[in-house]
């Protein structure tokens, strides 16, 4: 293929050249592009929160009216989920994911219902108030295992810290058509309303197989042809509202009253 | 344009298709017809990918030490794909989080190999350019094509527009749950492979 007489040496230092034009090409790409691929997600985030509050309807989509209408309502807070209490740290630098992959930082849990293997010590939590300083709505992240690789999403719940304002999921590679119909705005629209606990406080929020009957206060519509996705959304929600995951904090901030 | 670059250009996407002729790719055929969204960013990912990779291997294909030339083309592909994974993520990230890892598998599409390797390694960088567009678009032809009936009938819409209102939304059209599934491309494929080839009876392989 070459014109010219191959010998070891020139082998070797074609080769090392090509690697580094490669390699230049590939980090300043990378390090080119970082800002706007932050400032993407933080944006992808923001846009789910503020849809798990309700207010994503008052903007008009655009980037800049998002990140107005957060900063104006929205409080990051970091709390520990074994103590329920808040604790001080950054929540823009908090990092669920490479938190559950760190063993200083999280732990096995002892009943791993939602299947999420390590759970993180430390979570964030997002309180949305109204025009008038009062918080309307907590907005709580939530992980689960689902039929094929873990769910993320972010429930919101009223200032009574029991009646669902909404279920959101931001990412997952469920089946499209089916488990992916958690993103279906007629799903996500069953949910306002619905109670987590019930009056002993249990958790009692669940996805019904085969529709929940009329008046049921913790029972939403399964997907249907989903029944492994559905499950997978009930024991994430049994599990980030049990004893492991939000409740010590729920408790606490009632007693405390919300503010 | 030459005629030599014009040649190039058509011809994959009908009398040489890679899909449907040359029976390359299929893999993330399957894998990324869902959507039109879908198979449009990955038909420009593929285009962009091959076009360039071809370009900058015939730039430097009289130095290729062949004992080596694979390696090289890889790592030039690799770099490639990595680059135009992180303008994705960087530009588009809502479709960046669905695609990232097929994008990330054009590593290992048969075309762009196989482009480099016949063709690139042996013309000039000008008309391996137009060839590598030709190839990207001959994909994306059958990509797009599948994607159509997909998410037509599997879903009820075409780029997220509402067409066949679902019975889910209180429509009429019940979703062809098999199309949403990635092997129903086989089917589509088949099917327009036979169309083709009724079209061009010469393509028909003689047994």
């Amino acid at each position: 293929m070459s014109s010219n007489k191959e010998t070891f040496g020139k082998t070797v230092g074609f080769v090392f050249i090509v690697c580094l034009v490669c390699a230049a090409l590939v980090s300043v790409s990378a390090i080119q592009l970082k800002p706007l691929q932050i400032e993407n997600k933080l944006l992808d985030q923001q846009t789910k929160i503020l849809e798990a509050s309700d207010l994503l309807s008052t903007t008009d989509g655009s980037s800049k009216a998002i990140k107005a209408t957060f900063a104006k309502f929205v409080e990051a807070k970091m709390i520990d989920l074994d103590s329920g209490e808040y604790i001080e740290g950054n929540p823009e630098l908090f990092d669920e994911r490479r938190n559950a992959r760190d063993a200083s930082k999280s732990d096995k849990p002892k009943d791993d219902i939602a299947g999420i293997n390590r759970r993180s010590h430390d979570a964030v939590i997002y309180l949305v108030r109204n025009e008038a300083g009062k918080v309307e709505t907590v907005v709580l992240p939530i992980v689960g295992s689902g039929l094929w690789d873990l769910m993320y999403g972010y429930v919101g719940l009223e200032a009574d810290l029991n009646t669902v304002r909404s279920v959101v999921y931001s990412d997952h590679k469920e089946t499209p058509g089916l488990g992916a119909e958690v993103m279906n705005p007629k799903w996500k629209a069953l949910w306002p309303g619905k109670k987590i606990y019930n009056s002993a406080g249990e958790v009692k929020a669940n996805l019904v197989k085969g529709g929940a009957k009329a008046g049921d206060m913790h029972g939403v519509d399964a997907l249907s042809g989903a029944t492994l996705t559905s499950n997978g959304v009930t024991r994430t929600l049994q599990f980030w509202f049990g004893e492991e995951g939000y409740a010590t904090f729920i408790a606490k901030l009632r007693a405390g009253g919300v503010n | 344009m030459s005629s030599e670059a014009k040649k190039v250009l058509t011809q994959p996407i009908i009398d040489n298709n890679p899909i449907a002729l040359q029976v390359l790719g299929i893999c993330s055929a399957l894998a990324v017809t869902s959507s039109m969204a879908n198979a449009l960013v990955m038909t420009l990912a593929v285009v962009l990918v091959t076009a360039f990779s071809n370009l900058f291997i015939s730039i430097i294909r009289n130095h290729i030490p062949s004992s080596v030339r694979i390696i090289v083309q890889m790592a030039i592909i690799a770099s490639l794909v990595i680059v135009v994974d992180q303008v994705l993520k960087a530009f588009s990230y809502q479709l960046s989080k669905e695609l990232s890892v097929f994008v990330g598998l054009i590593i290992t599409n048969c075309i762009v190999m196989g482009r480099a390797e016949a063709f690139a390694m042996k013309e000039k960088p000008g008309v391996s350019f137009w060839d590598g567009i030709g190839n990207g678009l001959g994909y994306g032809f059958i990509l797009i094509t599948v994607a159509f009936f997909r998410e037509l009938l599997g879903f009820g819409t075409l780029f997220g527009y509402e067409i066949l209102p679902l019975i889910q939304n209180d429509g009429w059209y019940q979703a062809n749950g098999l199309l949403v599934l990635p092997f129903s491309s086989f089917f589509i494929i088949g099917f327009i492979i036979w169309a083709i080839r009724q079209y061009k009876p010469e393509q028909v392989e003689k047994d």
